[in-house]
């Protein structure tokens, strides 16, 4: 809050230059950066998907899709188009509006939380000062959608679903926010371009050893990583979808192109929320703690790049994000389902005590040094 | 996990085992690119042997869906025996498998007491349509030629009751025949036998007159296609038409190479002058008895020579009927092969053998076989014989005897049963 009130006038104002912020005029870059979101947003998630199922099907022994496309890369495509094709189904007892635009409620937020995330040294369609807290406040709505999918599908299972799910994110948003607190004031900024600065410019205390922040706040990467789970309804946390109970929790009722955006939204999620954690713990764009980005000028040697500095920016965060979901998929793998009062009880007699410890602790580092 | 062990080291385990197993290879075999071998009694789809059905209706009613119908109607066969009783036999008209509605349990198969229901392996025939489902008779048929061999008996295990019973009676008439050619070298040693070289000359020529099925006679095929019979009954007949016609051909070459042709004609034939075996003929038992032989053997020779001796006497009362012996061939029971004793051979003699009966008697069997046969073969195919379901033991066990499965000895049995029936009725309409 503080680093709020001082930050100056304007908040909201981009702090960095975008490399897509080319020429003079408003519309270029505006278009340029649309594209450039929506992009993300339909793409990578289609790879984090195909990375699901190549990775859960060898570790179940199977092969996973090898039939469309080349090693079956098509796959979630197909899907795609099938789901488009399928009947659009709305049940006679639901309340139609609401049961229509749940899943773009749930949707959307989950795109405009791409719009702050850097993917490498100017590449962000907005650099927020205020970043962090707006990325926290986008992915928050999505459980809007969520709820408002299990009441208007007027179905006990949809609705104890969306229930579940409502219970769980409230449950699991304050170890979240408390973890990513915790990063801005061992940062001391909101803005995500420049907690990947200040991890590049981070030192261990009295000593020129780079560190990210997820070596001093290895709790709080922890509690992030976890809560993100259970924000994303991923397993061992999906008690919302529960199909061994709840057939298929709030989503029981949807198809074709809605189903298909609640799982666009599960996979999108899985990616901001991977993405996030790149930025905040493990150095956003940077190779290597400590180790500049070859044809990069900037603070830490992350910025002014040129198109090789650059382009390495981007494949090394999109290969942190991948390694990241895929440990997703591992711990979907390897873990069963929790039980509904264990995961509360985790959350709040867990979690939230821990998080607040992790933020004492780095407040007090941070006051002390 | 060990009581000691620091809390959540289970979870590391856990994710220990998925990692491993992230790297050993998929099991995954690739279904249209890779074909498994199927286990021997996969539950694939179920064959048909129609010509084992006879129509007991207990698959029909014993399968738990009601998926099997049948249809059928009865005939009358005519005695098989000189006043005899005619009996009536189920004739299968229609066996339909409606696969929709199957479960595969097997129950049909297990319950079928004549082995006219089996397993295959064979499971691609889905269909865009649910009627399409429904399997006919003839394509029912088709499946039984992809039900594999059964499997292997274990080591030590009982042979079914009729194969055992076959395997015995082989060696039984090995036995008799070994006997046999002792008793012709004695008697070709004695001037006063003059079908001395008859049993001989016999046995070297019987494996010639070993036809391979497999080819069809073309001109009965056609006839019976545009009589309008089924493909699978014109094929069927045709085929056992070009075996008769091969076997025709092959005896009058072997009569036209060595003068003297073989006594014994090809199994299936003469059911006219079948004689009930059992009895003996108590001459030729004493005579061995006499000779010092064992008694079982002497038994069964003198069985045999009781069959032969009816049999001559049966043909000649026929022949005196009718003038001339067309249709009285040499019959081709087991126990008359070896029946060519000298008493047989006497006693042929006696009741004034047929037409152009020299001194000796098989030979001039054998001559008139070879006459008789070509055209005999010709009509066969004419002859309709309703209903295929008792087999022909004899023919089983000779091919039981020469290690054959017993689903191909049934097989060819029955088929073997038809023939005769066939040629017995040809006889008769001859005869009449």
């Amino acid at each position: 809050m503080m680093l709020l009130v001082t930050s100056g006038v304007a908040p909201y104002l981009a702090q960095a230059e975008s490399i897509l912020d080319v020429g003079d005029t408003f519309i270029v870059p505006l278009l340029l950066k649309l594209a450039f979101v929506l992009g993300i947003f339909f793409v990578v998630p289609l790879v984090a998907g195909y990375l699901e199922h190549k990775a859960m099907a060898r570790m179940q022994h199977r092969r996973g899709p090898v039939e469309a496309g080349p090693f079956g890369t098509l796959q979630l495509v197909a899907d795609g188009i099938k789901f488009i094709q399928k009947e659009d189904l709305i049940p006679s007892a639901a309340d139609k509006w609401v049961f229509a635009i749940a899943p773009g409620v749930a949707l959307v937020p989950a795109m405009l939380a791409l719009l702050v995330i850097p993917f490498g040294p100017g590449v962000f369609a907005l650099d927020l000062e205020l970043g962090l807290f707006y990325v926290l406040a986008a992915s928050s709505v999505s459980v809007l959608g969520v709820l408002m999918g299990g009441w208007s599908s007027a179905n006990k299972f949809s609705l104890f679903g969306g229930l579940r799910a409502g219970g769980q994110l409230i449950a699991y948003e304050l170890p979240l926010i408390l973890a990513a607190i915790a990063v801005a004031v061992q940062a001391g900024t909101l803005s995500l371009v420049g907690i990947v600065e200040a991890q590049a410019e981070f030192m261990l205390f009295g000593t020129g050893i780079n560190l990210w922040f997820v070596i001093p706040q290895l709790l709080g990467f922890g509690i992030f990583f976890v809560a993100a789970l259970a924000e994303l309804s991923r397993p061992p946390f999906d008690m919302p979808i529960g199909d061994s109970e709840l057939v298929f929790g709030y989503m029981t009722e949807y198809s074709g192109i809605k189903y298909a955006m609640y799982m666009l939204t599960e996979y999108a999620g899985m990616v901001t929320m991977s993405a996030l954690m790149v930025v905040l713990y493990l150095g956003g764009w940077q190779l290597l703690p400590g180790v500049p980005l070859p044809g990069c000028e900037g603070a830490g040697g992350l910025f002014d790049c040129d198109v090789t500095g650059t382009l390495l920016g981007v494949v090394v965060t999109f290969g942190k994000i991948m390694l990241l979901v895929f440990v997703m998929v591992w711990l979907r793998v390897a873990y069963p389902r929790l039980r509904e009062d264990q995961l509360q009880r985790i959350a709040w007699q867990v979690m939230v005590p821990l998080a607040l410890l992790n933020l004492a602790l780095v407040t007090i580092a941070k006051v002390v040094y | 996990m060990a009581p000691s062990a620091p809390p959540g080291i289970g979870l590391l385990k856990g994710l220990g085992v998925t990692v491993k197993h992230l790297f050993k290879r998929p099991t995954t075999l690739m279904y249209p690119h890779e074909r498994d071998v199927l286990a021997p009694r996969t539950r694939g789809v179920i064959a048909l042997m129609d010509e084992n059905c006879t129509v007991c209706m207990l698959c029909s009613r014993e399968g738990p869906d009601w998926g099997i119908y049948i249809e059928s109607h009865k005939e009358t066969v005519p005695p098989a025996k000189e006043g005899g009783r005619a009996r009536t036999r189920n004739v299968l008209d229609r066996f339909e498998i409606d696969f929709s509605l199957c479960m595969y349990c097997g129950i049909c198969v297990e319950v079928c007491p004549f082995d006219a229901l089996w397993w295959s392996p064979e499971f691609e025939y889905s269909e865009y349509e649910m009627g399409s489902l429904l399997h006919e008779m003839e394509k029912l048929r088709e499946w039984a030629d992809t039900v594999p061999p059964p499997p292997p008996l274990e080591e030590g295990a009982v042979l079914p009751a009729e194969v055992s019973d076959a395997l015995a009676k082989a060696e039984k008439e090995r036995e008799l025949v070994a006997a046999k050619e002792l008793e012709a070298k004695q008697a070709a040693e004695a001037p006063t036998e003059t079908a001395g070289d008859a049993p001989k000359k016999g046995k070297a020529a019987e494996p010639e007159i070993h036809v391979k099925a497999g080819e069809i006679d073309q001109e009965t095929f056609d006839r019976l296609i545009a009589e309008g019979k089924s493909e699978r009954m014109a094929r069927a007949k045709a085929k056992a038409a070009y075996v008769k016609k091969e076997k025709a051909r092959l005896l009058a070459e072997a009569e036209a190479a060595g003068g003297a042709a073989e006594p014994e004609a090809p199994a299936p034939k003469a059911a006219e002058v079948k004689v009930e075996a059992g009895e003996i003929d108590q001459e030729t038992f004493d005579r061995l008895i006499a000779e010092g032989k064992p008694e079982r053997m002497a038994r069964a020779k003198a069985k045999a020579a009781y069959v032969k001796k009816e049999k001559l006497r049966l043909r000649a009362e026929a022949e005196s009927d009718t003038g001339e012996g067309t249709g009285a061939d040499e019959p081709a029971e087991v126990p008359s092969e070896l029946g060519a004793s000298p008493e047989a051979a006497k006693q042929a003699l006696d009741a004034g053998d047929a037409g152009t009966a020299p001194a000796e008697d098989a030979p001039d069997v054998a001559a008139e076989a070879a006459t008789t046969e070509a055209p005999a073969a010709k009509k066969l195919g004419d002859v309709h014989i309703e209903g295929a379901g008792e087999i022909d033991q004899e023919v089983f066990d000779q091919l039981i005897a020469e290690g054959k499965s017993e689903r191909i000895a049934r097989a060819k049995a029955k088929a073997a049963w038809v023939k005769k029936r066939k040629q017995a009725k040809l006889d008769e309409e001859g005869g009449a």
